[in-house]
């Protein structure tokens, strides 16, 4: 990835977003990259606005509310919709999930 | 022009025996059928299911068994709920003739109520949008004024109230998307304390932030609704435990005699920019009316509510990035062609998701790649933790805290075009959703072109029956 | 590759100057009822997706919840590993496959719940474990095409019975400098999750993988250089071949003047046994991990942690330590926890039996079958008769095995075979009488050089044993000569 730098973009490059849609796993045209990066640059420069807060010593919350230990018992629970699910699958055989092959050993 | 009969009615007629559930479904379906054309506020009417749920609730009116505190009240359901046997889509081509195998658990509550659900609301795609002019689909219109946007991105679930389609519908509240829709149609939006109402079923967009929300044409069936469909649920992790204190019973014989009403500074015209004069005098009237009920307001300063956007879109593509990975074609949703499954996911990806969408994946895919993810999304959590602080600090010496809901009134369509100009319109219902309040939106009076406009009353955890207070009392006010 | 040879062959793996560095990572199928985060059945085989859930599926809509359980067993591992137990967070590890229904897996990546334990091996080796982690597993693909092989493979069918299924990745510290050090790590791992009842251990069932990081640096260094890492190496002996090949192809790479590319590589048993390298896209992964959202901490509570220790049956390293502590050697102590013979041991020394011989005895006269039948207080008073002075060696070793075959009290056994207590007058009787029968070989025996001595105490001896049919003590006959002699 690019080097930030203080511009319009916040540092975004075309070559970021190609990167970028590449691992969110969505085809993107050249004529699209050229929409989308000065869009997400400018987006991405909105994050200066938290730069004028003192935010030293505060723990990064992932949920508003400090929930901890939630858990369910051991128990199995029989659900009846396989057959449901797999009807509106896209394509099935032998009652599993039918896909073109991966690329590379399977691990 | 509304058109709308309360909840109140609809139940009394049904337990009554003057008229049948299956009757006033019937009617209610045949005037979506034709006048929803316009207004297109449903995805998908499930008429079949709705009558055969109203034939229910008449069967045991009949038969003299109790029935819930919906009997009979058709409800609409934005179409990023589960529900069984319904198509559900998240307004999005991905999903288009998806129907989930289970009901959300909100969905649960409401026919455990008897409510009978006629259809599925329009939205945003994934919920992701202000205006609703991001549905694949197309547009909601405005019922008010059809040249106008309905906010979004539960633009369908407060167009069809608004529209008297139903008395009430279901939502989703992620960055103020039933606040906000709720203020540019002129009806009532509420949103819970995050972890107050199940997130099971609920298709997520962001799951720190996602709420299901309520739209009513009243805050007292608002409130009803709340009560219905707010609980703890195993089957969601981020759900609080204990029990849900109930709003109703108690929102008529209480008043706001000495609530202590804080009005946000950054959000009342003299701080943040681009709050319309119009919204700003309604502002200014809510207070006088909250004054003259016996509130004690006074002005209180949040500076870290000017960072708040920013934190908000650096978090909440982040985790939608990776809630929406799962659409890839494999096991239900649109598959694409290609010659190996990486190419199949993401040709189905490509054609099955829209511009926005497309556009916050990458955007929270880059905050969290390697070498960002401490610059953008840690960073933004602790601004999170901040606010939080803020917050609590505030609450331990108001009760509630009171802006405009939307800068500006209901805008024409293609309006906001530039990404960045529609994320602004959230400015103010965005902090609540960082913090996981609850907040709430009464319309009070109107703006330029007549258009309405909203006051959002907010409050700490848990704090609904506060708010839901002060909303009743300003609404009493607008009505005067 | 020429034909493959036992480790005991080889006299050296590596060329002269070269040792391997090797960690292991080790994912054990933790055994719960039901899934980490659904409520679906636990349970290998079974037909295809038929033990699936919307949850473990990764329907819209659908949330996960912590299997209590799980945490419960991922607990005790830590604890039998020695670990420190921390509050700890689930991560999302972001990656598209078929065999991921979320296309993101629930891991823990920087607060995981076990950290820095360690575990000894019989060899006397300690192994550091840096991590030990609870995840998801995965559902499975199967290629279907006309070779089989993936390259040519017309497509995949995905089964997701397995996903979702509890895991837990214990990561060691690259301690391990040995394909054979590495096989007895597996191994140990294994009885001790097998003994704390987590996981059935069944690398022939899959319910426990093995990933070995391997790379090489020369002796006496402590650089850890490029690393390649092994994965799913699936039965004990092919990680010892594993290892074996990878070590010996980073010493060619680096001897003919190239180094290995740090990536994953892929045991392939076919072609004589051999590394592949692996997808390339594997080494490139941004995973961008994250807490998930969806889940909350775990804190879990001193109490807790307590209840699980205070649970743990006792290990096998705990067993062979004690046996160290208590005078065993550690040969001796390995053998007696693999024939699981610690229970009597102990309890016979607790009777009051001299430690030193009852080591001895289940060392040498001890199988696991037969110990199974030996009564510890039997035992105990066998030995007790033994250093007393009632029996010798010798006939102790034939009682032993009568008791075992029979199960009957040693004095009845001893009685009945005539070992009768050998009162030691009566031995310098005996001896006192052998010696005036043979005054010739006595002489040369006093007067011989150590040579001749110790041919004629073998005679003298013997001569004993026939008089008093074997009763006698060998080691007070031979001081009883010494002394004799001397005087």
């Amino acid at each position: 990835m690019s080097e930030k730098s203080n511009s319009q973009n916040a540092g975004l490059t075309r070559e970021d977003v190609a990167k970028v849609a590449d691992l969110a796993m969505l085809n993107v045209s050249e004529e699209e990259l050229d929409i989308y990066t000065p869009q997400l640059g400018s987006i991405l420069k909105l994050a200066e606005q938290m730069e004028s807060f003192d935010l030293d010593g505060l723990e990064p919350t992932a949920h508003p509310h400090g929930l901890v230990n939630i858990y369910r018992k051991d128990e199995i629970e029989q659900v009846d919709v396989l057959k449901e699910i797999l009807s509106s699958a896209p394509q099935v055989e032998d009652d599993q999930f039918k896909v073109p092959p991966a690329l590379g050993e399977e691990l | 022009m509304k058109n709308n009969r309360s909840i109140v009615d609809i139940v009394s007629a049904v337990k009554s025996g003057k008229e049948s559930a299956t009757s006033i479904t019937e009617t209610c379906i045949e005037r979506i059928e034709i006048e929803d054309k316009e207004i297109n506020s449903f995805n998908t009417i499930a008429k079949d299911q709705a009558m055969k749920a109203a034939a229910v609730v008449d069967q045991k009116i009949a038969k003299g068994e109790p029935v819930g505190p919906l009997a009979g009240v058709p409800v609409g359901v934005k179409d990023v709920l589960c529900t069984k046997g319904i198509e559900t889509t998240c307004s999005s081509k991905i999903l288009e003739g998806w129907v989930p195998p289970y009901d959300a658990t909100v969905v649960e509550h409401l026919k455990a109520a008897d409510a009978v659900i006629v259809g599925k609301t329009n939205c945003d795609e994934f919920a992701m949008g202000s205006s609703n002019e991001n549905s694949a689909f197309g547009p909601v219109k405005n019922p008010l004024d059809t040249t106008r946007v309905p906010g979004g991105s539960s633009g369908g679930s407060a167009a069809a109230v608004a529209a008297g389609f139903v008395p009430v519908s279901l939502g989703t509240d992620t960055g103020g998307s039933v606040r906000q829709p709720a203020s540019l149609c002129g009806v009532v939006g509420m949103k819970p304390t995050y972890g107050g109402i199940s997130r099971y079923g609920l298709i997520a967009y962001a799951s720190s932030f996602d709420t299901v929300g309520v739209f009513g044409n009243s805050v007292s069936e608002t409130a009803l609704m709340y009560d219905v469909i707010s609980g703890s649920d195993p089957r969601d992790a981020t759900s609080l435990p204990g029990e849900r204190e109930q709003i109703l019973p108690t929102l008529d014989s209480e008043n706001v005699e000495g609530l202590r009403v804080g009005v946000i500074k950054e959000l009342n015209g003299s701080g943040l920019e681009g709050f319309e004069s119009e919204v700003i005098q309604q502002l200014n009237g809510s207070i006088k009316a909250l004054t003259k009920a016996g509130a004690k307001v006074e002005e209180v300063s949040i500076p870290v509510i000017e960072a708040c956007l920013s934190a908000y879109y650096m978090l909440v593509p982040a985790e939608a990035s990776s809630n929406l990975a799962r659409f890839d074609g494999v096991r239900f949703g649109l598959r694409e062609p290609g010659g190996n499954t990486a190419e199949m996911m993401r040709a189905s990806r490509t054609a099955g998701f829209g511009d926005e969408v497309k556009r916050r994946i990458m955007l929270g895919t880059y905050a969290l790649s390697a070498g960002y993810y401490d610059a953008y999304y840690a960073k933004a959590q602790k601004l999170r933790a901040l606010l939080i602080q803020e917050l609590n600090k505030i609450y331990e010496t108001f009760d509630v805290l009171i802006s405009p809901t939307s800068p500006c009134v209901a805008f024409p369509f293609g309006a906001k075009s530039d990404p960045l100009s529609m994320f602004l319109v959230d400015i103010a219902t965005i902090p609540a959703n960082l913090a996981g309040h609850p907040g709430i939106s009464v319309p009070f009076g109107t703006g330029a072109n007549d258009m309405p406009v909203g006051i959002q009353i907010l409050g700490g955890k848990f704090g609904e029956k506060k708010i839901f207070q002060a909303a009743k009392a300003l609404e009493v006010a607008a009505n005067e | 590759m020429n034909k493959t040879k036992t480790d005991t062959e080889i006299k050296s793996v590596l060329p002269d100057g070269w040792e391997m560095v090797i960690g292991l990572e080790v994912h054990a199928e933790l055994a719960t009822k039901s899934k980490m985060f659904s409520p679906a059945r636990n349970e290998f085989g079974g037909a295809p997706n038929t033990n699936v859930h919307p949850v473990c599926l990764g329907l819209p809509g659908t949330l996960p919840v912590v299997n209590e359980k799980a945490v419960e067993l991922s607990i005790r591992v830590g604890l039998a590993l020695d670990c420190t137990v921390q509050r700890c967070v689930w991560s999302r590890k972001n990656y598209f496959y078929p065999d991921m229904p979320k296309d993101y897996q629930i891991s823990q990546f920087d607060l995981p719940l076990n950290i820095d334990g360690k575990l000894g091996l019989p060899s006397g080796l300690v192994v550091g474990i840096e991590r030990a982690h609870m995840e998801e597993d995965t559902g499975k693909s199967t290629h279907v095409g006309d070779s089989g092989r993936i390259h040519d493979a017309g497509y995949s069918l995905v089964d997701y019975n397995r996903s979702g299924v509890p895991l837990i990745e214990i990561v060691s510290r690259p301690d391990m400098h040995t394909a054979l050090q590495a096989k007895e790590y597996v191994e140990e791992l294994r009885s001790i999750l097998v003994a704390i009842e987590a996981s059935d251990g069944k690398m022939e069932e899959g319910s426990m993988r093995v990933d070995a990081n391997v790379s090489v640096r020369p002796v006496g260094a402590d650089e850890l250089r490029t690393r390649c890492e092994i994965k799913n190496v699936n039965s004990l002996r092919s990680i010892v071949r594993a290892i074996n090949f990878e070590a010996r192809r980073h010493v060619e790479l680096y001897e003919s003047g190239q180094a290995p590319r740090q990536e994953t590589r892929h045991w392939d048993e076919q072609g004589g046994g051999r590394t592949l390298p692996g997808r390339a896209k594997e080494d490139s992964d941004d995973y961008r991990y994250f807490p998930d959202p969806d889940l909350v901490p775990i804190e879990p509570s001193l109490e807790w942690i307590e209840e699980i220790r205070k649970a743990l049956p006792i290990l096998p390293q705990q067993v062979r330590s004690t046996l160290v502590d208590k005078g065993a050697s550690a040969s001796a102590a390995g053998l007696i926890v693999e024939r699981e013979l610690g229970p009597l041991v102990f309890a016979a020394i607790e009777h009051g039996a001299d430690a030193k011989r009852v080591f001895t005895h289940a060392e040498n006269n001890l199988s696991q079958d037969e110990a199974s039948s030996l009564d510890p207080k039997n035992f105990a008073d066998l030995i007790k008769m033994e250093t007393g002075g009632e029996l010798s060696a010798t006939q102790a070793k034939t009682v032993l095995a009568e008791m075992v075959a029979s199960g009957e009290a040693p004095e009845k056994i001893a009685s009945v075979h005539g070992f009768e207590a050998m009162d030691s007058s009566d031995l310098e009787a005996t001896v006192d009488k052998i010696i005036a029968d043979s005054p010739d070989e006595w002489q040369r025996f006093c007067e011989g050089d150590p040579q001749q001595r110790g041919k004629l105490q073998g005679f003298f001896v013997g001569q004993v044993m026939k008089a008093t049919k074997g009763q006698a003590d060998g080691k007070a006959v031979n001081q009883l000569l010494q002394s004799k002699s001397a005087g």
